[in-house]
C-alpha cells in the first residue's frame, strides 16, 4: 500500500469538473484508490464520493492506494493534485 | 357575495411579464413529483428480481436525462448544459451502482429504500458544508434520487401533456421548460422567478408569453381552469369571465396583427418621420440568442452581460474560454458594434466568494469586485483585447460611483494591453471604453465621468432602485419603483446633457429602454442608443418610425414639467395614443 499527502493546489478544489478528471484517471488503475478528509473516507474513483468530500482549496487530503499498480497509480494522481488539475 | 352560478370567480394576479406574448387556454398546474419511500423486506428469491427492477429504473432515467442534456445543448449550448452534467455523471457512477446492489443483497430490502438511503447519505453530508455550490450538488443528487426511485415506482416523467395547455407552477428550472416546450406549450406562469432568470430566457427564444413572481398563482389554479396568460402586462386571469374572454381575443388577434406588420420593419432603419436616427441594439446574455436578436432586426448589441458565462460556484473562466466565448459574439454580430460588460457580480447576481453580505445592493458588486481582484479582471480583460482584432468591441464598467475607479480601471486595461504586447498577441489598440451610469452619484458626476472614456450608458434598473430606495424585488415596496418619476426624468436628462456637453455618445441598456410608453420620451431627450430584450425590438422600432424628432423632443420638455409619477404617466400615454394610435399599448389597468 501507498499512502501520500496532499493539499489542494487549485481554486476551485474539488468541484465537478476536477472531480471528474480525478475519477477518470484513477479508474485507468487496477489499484483501490481511497481519500481520507478529516477522517471521513470515500472511495475515489466514486464521483459521487470525490463530490462529497467537498474538498475546497487548501485542503489537505491522504490518498491511499492498495493494488499491483499502487505506485504508478499514486505518480499520476499526486501529479495531477500538483498541476492544479491544470486549471488555467 | 357567494357565487350564484356554478362559474368559478374570476381572479386576476400580477406578476411580472418575462416574455411577451398572450396566451388563452386550459392551465395545466404542473407539480414536481415528490416519491413516497417505504421500507420493505425481500423474501428469498425476489433479490435478484429487485436488482434487474433497479437496473431497468435506472436505465430509464438515464434515458430522460440524456434527452434534457441533448435538448439543453440544442437549446442552450455545450456551455450552458454543464449545469445538467453533474446528474450524468452520478448516473453512471460505478461505484454507487455497485453500493446498491450489495445492499440488496446483504440487507434484503427494496430497490427504492436503498437507492433512498444511499443517496441521503451523501445529500446529507453536502448539505453539511458551508458553501452554497455543494448545497446545490445536494440538490442535483435528490433529484437524481427521486428520479430513480419514481421510475422503480413506474411513474412516468410528466412531461407529456393532452393537448394545448398554459403551464403553471411554483418553480420550473430550466430542465422543466425544456422538457414541457416539447407539447403544445401555450406558456408559463410560475409563482417566483425573474425575468432575467435562465427559464425566461428560454421562454423568450421559444417565443412563448411568460409571466413569473405571481407569488401564489398555484393556489388559485387548478389543472383544467381556463386562464389568460399576459405576456406584454404580467397578469394571470384565473376563470376568466366570458366578456374577458373576448376581450382578451380581440388583444390577441391585435396583436398578431401587430406582429406581422413588425416582422416588415425588420430591415428597415429605426429613423424618425424628419430624418433622425437613433440606434437599435439589443441586450443579450446567451450566445444562443443572437440568430433571434439579428431576426429582430437588431443593428448591434447595447449589452451583452459577460457573467453569464459564470456558473454559480464554478472557478471563474480561464482567458482562453474567456476569449473563445467573447469572439464567437463578436465574430457572429459583425460588422455590427457590441458593448460588453465587465462581470457585473454580487447584488442579486451571482455571489463570487460565498461572502455573506447584510445589504448587497449596496455592497461588493460590479467594478468594485473587478478592482479588488486585479487577477480576475486582468484575465477579463486580455480576454476581451485579444478578442477586439475586428474593432466591433466596446467595453464598459458597472457599478462605478467615482471618477478614480473609471482612472483605475483604464490603469488595468493600459496594464492587460501591456501584457499582450509582451505576449505578442494582437488587438485593438483603440478599443472603445465607456461606463454604466446606474448609480445616482454617477449620475452626479456623468460629465466628469464622460470626460474620461468614449461613451456612457445608462441601466436604469439599478439606477431607479437606487434613486427611489426600492428594492423591485421586495412584494411590499415594488410598486414605488416607477421609471417616470420625475426625479427619473431629471436624472437622465441631467445624464445625457452633461454626456453630449462633452461630444460623448450615450445610450440606454435598462428595461425602460423596451417600454413603448417611455421611447417617445427618451428619444427626445436625445438617447443616441436604445437597446432593448429583442422581443421588444420591432415594437419600439416602430415607434420611433411614426414620431417626428421635434414632437419628441417637445413631449420630454412638457413631461419635465410635472411634478407627480401619475401625472407623467398620464402625459406619455396621451403622447402614444395621439402619436402612434395603431400601437396597441399593454394595459395595465386590469
Amino acid at each position: 500500500m501507498v499512502e501520500r499527502e496532499v493539499v489542494i493546489k487549485n481554486r476551485a478544489g474539488l468541484h465537478t469538473r476536477p472531480a471528474a478528471l480525478l475519477v477518470k484517471v484513477a479508474a485507468r488503475y487496477k489499484s483501490e484508490f481511497i481519500i481520507v478528509k478529516d477522517g471521513m473516507e470515500i472511495n475515489g474513483k466514486s464521483i459521487i464520493g470525490v463530490m462529497t468530500l467537498a474538498a475546497e482549496q487548501g485542503s489537505r487530503l491522504t490518498l491511499r492506494f492498495d493494488g499491483d499498480d499502487e505506485e504508478e497509480a499514486a505518480r499520476t494522481v499526486m501529479d495531477l493534485f500538483e498541476r492544479g488539475f491544470d486549471e488555467a | 357575495m357567494p357565487e350564484t352560478t356554478s362559474h368559478k370567480r374570476e381572479i386576476v394576479l400580477k406578476g411580472v411579464p418575462a416574455s411577451p406574448g398572450i396566451a388563452i387556454g386550459k392551465a395545466y398546474f404542473y407539480a414536481k413529483y415528490i416519491p413516497r419511500v417505504e421500507e420493505r423486506s425481500l423474501k428469498d428469491g425476489e433479490v435478484d428480481r429487485e436488482i434487474e427492477r433497479l437496473a431497468n429504473a435506472i436505465a430509464k432515467a438515464d434515458k430522460e436525462l440524456s434527452k434534457i442534456l441533448s435538448f439543453a445543448r440544442q437549446k442552450l449550448g455545450d456551455a450552458k448544459a454543464k449545469i445538467f452534467e453533474a446528474q450524468v455523471m452520478i448516473l453512471h457512477d460505478p461505484y454507487l451502482n455497485d453500493a446498491f446492489v450489495q445492499r440488496i443483497r446483504s440487507e434484503k430490502k427494496n430497490a427504492e429504500y436503498i437507492v433512498h438511503s444511499e443517496f441521503d447519505k451523501y445529500r446529507r453530508l453536502m448539505l453539511t458544508a458551508p458553501d452554497d455550490y455543494m448545497h446545490e450538488r445536494a440538490h442535483d443528487v435528490d433529484d437524481l434520487k427521486n428520479r430513480i426511485v419514481r421510475n422503480l415506482q413506474e411513474e412516468k416523467l410528466i412531461s407529456r401533456l393532452e393537448g394545448a395547455a398554459i403551464i403553471v407552477s411554483t418553480a420550473l428550472t430550466p430542465a422543466d421548460t425544456m422538457i414541457l416546450s416539447r407539447n403544445e406549450t401555450l406558456g408559463y406562469a410560475t409563482d417566483t422567478g425573474g425575468i432575467t432568470s435562465h427559464a425566461s430566457l428560454l421562454s423568450r427564444s421559444l417565443k412563448l408569453p411568460a409571466v413569473v413572481a405571481l407569488n401564489a398563482a398555484t393556489d388559485h389554479v387548478e389543472t383544467g381552469d381556463t386562464v389568460i396568460l399576459d405576456g406584454y402586462a404580467g397578469i394571470l386571469i384565473v376563470n376568466p369571465t366570458h366578456k374577458r374572454v373576448k376581450e382578451y381575443e380581440t388583444k390577441r388577434e391585435t396583436f398578431h396583427r401587430f406582429e406581422a406588420k413588425l416582422a416588415k420593419l425588420r430591415d428597415l432603419p429605426a429613423a424618425t418621420l424628419d430624418g433622425h436616427t437613433v440606434e437599435l441594439s439589443a441586450n443579450v446574455e446567451f450566445e444562443e440568442e443572437l440568430e433571434y436578436v439579428q431576426l429582430q432586426g437588431a443593428k448591434g448589441i447595447g449589452l451583452y452581460r459577460t457573467e453569464s458565462m459564470l456558473i454559480a460556484g464554478e472557478e471563474f473562466p480561464s482567458e482562453e474560454e474567456q476569449y473563445k466565448n467573447y469572439k464567437k459574439i463578436l465574430d457572429r454580430a459583425y460588422p455590427h458594434a457590441v458593448i460588453m460588460r465587465t462581470f457585473d457580480i454580487g447584488g442579486d447576481k451571482i455571489e463570487p466568494e460565498n461572502i455573506k453580505e447584510d445589504n448587497p445592493f449596496l455592497g461588493w458588486r460590479g467594478i468594485r469586485i473587478s478592482l479588488d481582484r486585479p487577477e480576475i479582471f486582468l484575465t477579463q480583460l486580455r480576454a476581451l483585447l485579444r478578442a477586439s482584432t475586428r474593432k466591433n468591441l466596446a467595453v464598459m464598467f458597472p457599478m462605478v460611483t467615482d471618477v478614480s475607479e473609471v482612472r483605475r480601471a483604464k490603469e488595468f486595461v493600459k496594464r492587460a494591453k501591456e501584457e499582450l504586447r509582451t505576449r505578442k498577441a494582437r488587438f485593438d489598440n483603440s478599443l472603445r471604453l465607456g461606463v454604466m451610469i446606474e448609480v445616482p452619484a454617477a449620475a452626479y458626476m456623468a460629465a466628469e465621468i464622460a470626460r474620461e472614456v468614449d461613451f456612457l450608458s445608462v441601466g436604469t434598473n439599478d439606477l431607479i432602485q437606487y434613486t427611489l430606495a426600492v428594492d423591485r424585488c421586495n412584494n411590499i415596496v415594488s410598486r414605488l419603483y416607477r421609471e417616470f418619476h420625475p426625479a427619473i426624468l431629471r436624472t437622465l436628462a441631467q445624464i445625457v446633457a452633461a454626456a453630449h456637453n462633452e461630444k460623448k455618445w450615450v445610450g440606454m441598456c435598462g428595461e425602460m429602454a423596451g417600454d413603448p410608453l417611455a421611447t417617445i420620451l427618451l428619444l427626445g431627450m436625445g438617447f443616441d442608443e436604445l437597446s432593448v430584450i429583442p422581443a421588444f425590438l420591432p415594437e419600439i422600432k416602430k415607434i420611433v418610425r411614426s414620431v417626428k424628432l421635434a414632437d419628441a423632443r417637445r413631449v420630454a420638455e412638457e413631461a419635465m414639467k410635472f411634478s407627480t409619477t401619475e401625472e407623467v404617466e398620464a402625459y406619455v400615454t396621451e403622447a402614444i395614443r395621439t402619436m402612434c394610435p395603431d400601437i396597441p399599448l399593454p394595459s395595465n389597468s386590469v
